[in-house]
């Protein structure tokens, strides 16, 4: 079957939008293919700074003919409807019409027989509508059409458009069409610089291959590989390693088609300042890579004075001139980058606290300064429960945000945080103090570190919690995609910390005392926000849990009986799931899950029948089987166990105690008939079972838990 | 490169003869080459040349050195590239030609920059001016990693859509020159390329000029003056505009456009060294912004009924 080739020809297409392009192009052809009754093999999508191209192949020649039966007029409508059937359907007269009897009566019925067209003309009606709709993030016009209405808008001026569609054993034809006075053909153009001269292509193979010969890498995947090996061999070969970047590799193989990559280096004095803010200067600056050095005792990889470029030419003196012209760029952007840390220096964190009264963060949340204030103050109240020290967490909070107002983290936001770390030693800060407030934005994604240090949790907790509590207090909460203030990130990573240091706190006691503390009355009639507030964090926890591969059912049976809403610890959720776990893979709680599990089968069954429930206590006088009395007695035992190591969050020993109900429930299944004839013995035989239910909800809500 | 130029005339040799390079190339590209405007203005994109010239339908290629002033950039003649007075060759051309990126590149090849040896890239840059009320898109130009050129396609100008569009082409000429020169400082720059007591550098012609105007800018610029100058500015465009409207049978005209649009020029660049002189706070800044803006949109509306801005 024939093959499509497609290949926009344009002038520079900003990096960042050639990848979504390449698929927008991709779906937009096939979907319409397929829509048109065409369905393909296979197709794939390319995009370097100057094309787009797309390669379709299995295309049927031919579109089927379709067959479709058209509804007229009742038969002996007036003559104005039959005509309009008549136009409507093409038939010559109503002699060539069905005639259908239906309850409300009889209809003529067209049959209309519409042949199906070449693939060919159906690609060139669909193509110039694909490429005058495409979805460009921004668009433009250009040139002298622009100045009349409609003219074509495209990413960046359109030059020229190859589209060709055959079998691969003949001579492709040209998809024949015209956008905004660009005749489609099949001629292409090479490296802007090293071989710009026109190309004839006639299908995918040969246009690829082509392109290859007039130094054009084609696939994006081929250029990102081609730059990482060299960039890495390059690296290897004086001793040093890359740093790998993956989305500047991504950047940087949209902005050349001819990768050829080069070093240059930097005098080693600036070395002296921080690594992260040479890469970022290198990196967003001037797209960069930048290298480091093995041989450095330095842990977390001490940079080394070189940096590593991707060229778009193979350049006649070898790159001499590219490399010196970089280098001297690269000078100059570390010379400021070094003068604004050296400036940042020179001031201390906390003489740039007052700026933050002129600085909203949130119009109801008030301003930057007040924000602070009160993460301080709940750093405070936090400190104690996680065994941090009261005075250094609350400093840290003080310190943690003055950052932001530095020349560095102006220029390179990404660095916020670690810069406050930098500074915070440079001012004499005590260790903690400055750690925290790098890590106290931690973590920042699933990948990211979890803090460890006490005052770092601290804080670390206390910014999420403070942005979280103020949100929902003004009702600002996450919805559908949208998190603007990124909420679902804060409750995990308080989740993430508070299960990775196993830190035993109640989230629900602390939101509420910040919240009463922090936010003023006229928040305090709200207790269901905070509600709602710990449901965000379960639901939060859920899916935490579940990607750790934990069992869901398990988690929501310890949840329906200890809730972060009922106050229960986040880490004493997740040990009574482990423990609950371990005990439902032994003997004795897959056998107590049963018997659970069949008592609750047989009070639902007879609650429906007899429409009330057996809730109250058994009556004593009333049992008749040892059985009877032995579970009885059991159930007492075990209940008042089993609170008493939950209420001490030992939940092996509750899951132990549980296991003791086993021998005892089995028993009563074994000998003790449940419907007695005696209606009293048998509410009464109901109600105990109802205890068995009762007695194992001191650890989970086992009807939750699935077999 | 022409290798008939003598030595001191060439452009890695000398600023002026880079300069003259560049005019030459364009005019032998059909542009006509104009002289800077006579106001202060903070980039060549304010002369009205290309403001005005980029809105209506007519033809219009033209190129030009617009010495720019952005007094907050001044540093006292401290810094190796940073000014508050610098050079910015403009060209502009409309309807934008299809190959204007073909001529771009042969532009640099005219002042000694081959693309053979250098990297010449293409990196996505929009432009907009909110004081201007325009937009476009295009890129900046690097060549080898630095940026030297702004490469635009004039979408809106005055908050009018340009149709057609014109295409504009900025150098920053002293960097381009200490690329080309091989200099660190751009006070270093060999001005009228000539060698030994006859060499005249930048600095020579324009450091005092620096450190003079850094004070002016920074420390002396008399406030209450500059408060009074925007008002009186503003007032001005706004009478000039209203007294330039004709009604003429169905049609409207306006003769006073390039007057009105002057004191626009004026009002944008007291307000730049108000703000340099850290008087205007930041939400202030956006109002005085915004009052540029309506100037300049009152004067765009006036030339498209101007004859030169296309009206019937």
């Amino acid at each position: 079957m024939p093959d499509l080739l497609l290949e926009l020809f344009s002038e520079e297409i900003p990096a960042r939008m050639q990848g979504k392009a390449a698929d927008d192009l991709r779906r937009m052809v096939t979907d319409k293919l397929v829509a048109e009754g065409l369905v393909y093999e296979g197709a794939k999508a390319f995009a370097t700074p100057r094309r787009l191209a797309l390669t379709v192949h299995g295309i049927p020649a031919r579109q089927p003919d379709l067959k479709t039966e058209r509804r007229g007029p009742k038969v002996g409508a007036p003559d104005a409807a039959v005509q309009g059937f008549l136009k409507a359907t093409g038939l010559k007269s109503l002699d060539e019409a069905k005639i259908q009897r239906d309850p409300k009566g009889d209809f003529y019925i067209g049959l209309i027989e519409k042949p199906g067209r070449d693939a060919i003309d159906v690609l060139a009606e669909i193509l110039p509508v694909i490429i005058r709709t495409f979805p460009w993030p921004k668009s433009m016009r250009w040139g002298a059409r622009s100045g009349k209405p409609g003219s074509l808008n495209w990413v960046r001026p359109l030059h020229a458009i190859t589209a060709t569609f055959g079998l691969e054993t003949e001579e492709p034809d040209v998809v024949k069409f015209e956008v905004d006075g660009i005749e489609s053909g099949q001629t292409t153009y090479g490296h802007r610089f090293l071989a710009p001269a026109a190309i004839s292509v006639r299908r995918f193979e040969d246009y690829e291959a082509k392109l290859l010969d007039a130094k054009v890498v084609l696939d994006p995947e081929r250029r990102k590989d081609a730059i990482l090996t060299d960039a890495k061999q390059l690296a290897f070969a004086q001793g040093f390693e890359l740093v790998e970047d993956p989305n500047l590799l991504d950047e940087v193989a949209g902005l050349v088609e001819w990768p050829v990559v080069l070093m240059g280096s930097f005098e080693p004095e600036f070395l002296a300042t921080p690594g992260e803010v040479i890469r970022a200067t290198i990196r967003n600056n001037q797209k960069c890579f930048v290298v480091s050095d093995p041989k450095s005792t330095d842990k977390t990889g001490k940079l080394a004075n070189k940096f590593i470029l991707v060229a778009n030419i193979e350049a006649t003196d070898g790159g001499k001139t590219i490399i010196a012209g970089n280098e001297r760029v690269i000078r100059a952007r570390l010379s400021d980058a070094k003068f604004f840390y050296e400036t940042d220096l020179k001031t201390k964190l906390e003489d740039r606290l007052p700026k933050f009264e002129q600085i909203v963060f949130h119009e109801k949340l008030g301003t930057q300064a007040a924000r602070i204030k009160r993460i301080e103050r709940l750093a405070a109240e936090i400190a104690p429960l996680v065994g941090a020290d009261v005075a250094k967490a609350t400093r840290a909070a003080h310190l943690a945000k003055a950052d932001l107002l530095t020349e560095v983290v102006g220029e390179f936001p990404e660095v916020q945080g670690l810069m406050g770390k930098y500074y915070a030693l440079a001012q004499g800060e005590d260790a903690s103090v400055a750690a925290a407030c790098e890590e106290h934005y931690k973590p920042q994604g699933p990948a990211d570190r979890v803090p460890t240090d006490p005052v770092s949790v601290a804080v670390a907790l206390a910014d999420k919690i403070d942005t979280l509590v103020g949100f929902w207090a003004i009702d600002e909460k996450p919805t559908g995609s949208k998190d603007p203030y990124a909420l679902r990130r804060a409750a995990l990573g308080v989740i993430r910390i508070v299960l990775e240091n196993q830190t035993q706190i109640s989230l629900r006691e602390v939101a509420w005392g910040h919240l009463e503390r922090s936010y003023g009355k006229q928040y305090l009639e709200v207790a269901e926000k905070l509600d709602d507030l710990m449901v965000f964090f379960e639901d939060r926890l859920k899916v935490q849990l579940r990607d750790q591969k934990a069992r869901y059912d398990l988690v929501d049976a310890v949840l329906n009986t200890g809730s972060l809403v009922q106050g229960h610890p986040i880490v004493a959720v997740v040990r009574r799931v482990e423990a609950l776990g371990k005990f439902l893979d032994t003997d004795d709680g897959k056998n107590l899950l049963a018997g659970t599990k069949r008592a609750s089968n047989i009070l639902s069954i007879e609650e429906k029948k007899d429409k009330r429930l057996f809730d109250g206590a058994p009556d004593a006088s009333l049992y008749t089987l040892g059985e009877e009395k032995a579970l009885a007695r059991a159930i007492d035992e075990v209940t008042a166990e089993a609170r008493a190591a939950v209420a001490k969050e030992d939940f092996a020993a509750a899951m132990s105690v549980m296991a003791e109900l086993r021998p005892p429930v089995d028993a009563f299944f074994d000998k003790v008939r449940v419907n007695d004839d005696d209606p009293k013995v048998r509410e009464n035989r109901l109600k105990l079972l109802n205890e068995i239910r009762s007695a194992t909800r001191a650890v989970a809500d086992f009807s939750k838990i699935q077999d | 490169m022409d290798a008939s130029l003598p030595a001191h005339m060439r452009p890695e040799r000398s600023f002026q003869g880079f300069i003259l390079a560049l005019q030459r190339f364009w005019a032998e590209q059909g542009c006509v080459i104009l002289q800077p405007y006579d106001m202060e203005m903070g980039a060549g994109t304010f002369h009205p040349a290309t403001t005005l010239r980029a809105l209506g339908p007519k033809p219009w290629n033209a190129a030009y050195v617009q010495p720019s002033r952005r007094p907050k950039d001044g540093r006292y003649g401290e810094n190796p590239n940073r000014m508050q007075h610098y050079y910015q060759f403009q060209v502009i051309m409309k309807p934008s030609p299809p190959n204007l990126q073909e001529l771009y590149l042969k532009s640099l090849a005219a002042i000694g920059i081959d693309s053979a040896v250098h990297d010449i890239r293409f990196v996505e840059d929009d432009w907009e001016s909110p004081t201007l009320g325009a937009w476009g898109l295009g890129w900046e130009c690097w060549c080898d990693g630095m940026e030297v050129s702004q490469f635009t396609y004039f979408q809106q100008v005055a908050g009018f859509e340009c149709a057609p569009v014109a295409g504009e082409l900025t150098y920053g000429l002293e960097r381009l020159a200490m690329y080309v020169q091989g200099v660190d400082r751009v006070y270093d720059l060999n001005f009228n390329g000539r060698e030994g007591d006859a060499k005249v550098t930048y600095g020579d012609v324009f450091l005092q000029a620096e450190q003079e105007y850094s004070r002016h800018n920074f420390e002396v610029a008399d406030t209450a003056m500059l408060f009074e100058q925007f008002k009186m500015a503003e007032a001005a465009c706004r009478k000039y505009l209203d007294a330039g409207w004709r009604e003429g049978g169905n049609s409207k005209q306006h003769l006073m456009a390039l007057p009105a649009y002057d004191q626009c020029i004026k009002a944008s660049h007291v307000f730049n060294l108000l703000d340099a002189r850290g008087v205007i706070s930041v939400t202030e800044r956006q109002s005085y912004i915004l009052r540029v803006r309506e100037l300049a949109k009152a004067c765009g509306e006036a030339w498209i009924h101007t004859e030169a801005g296309g009206a019937a």
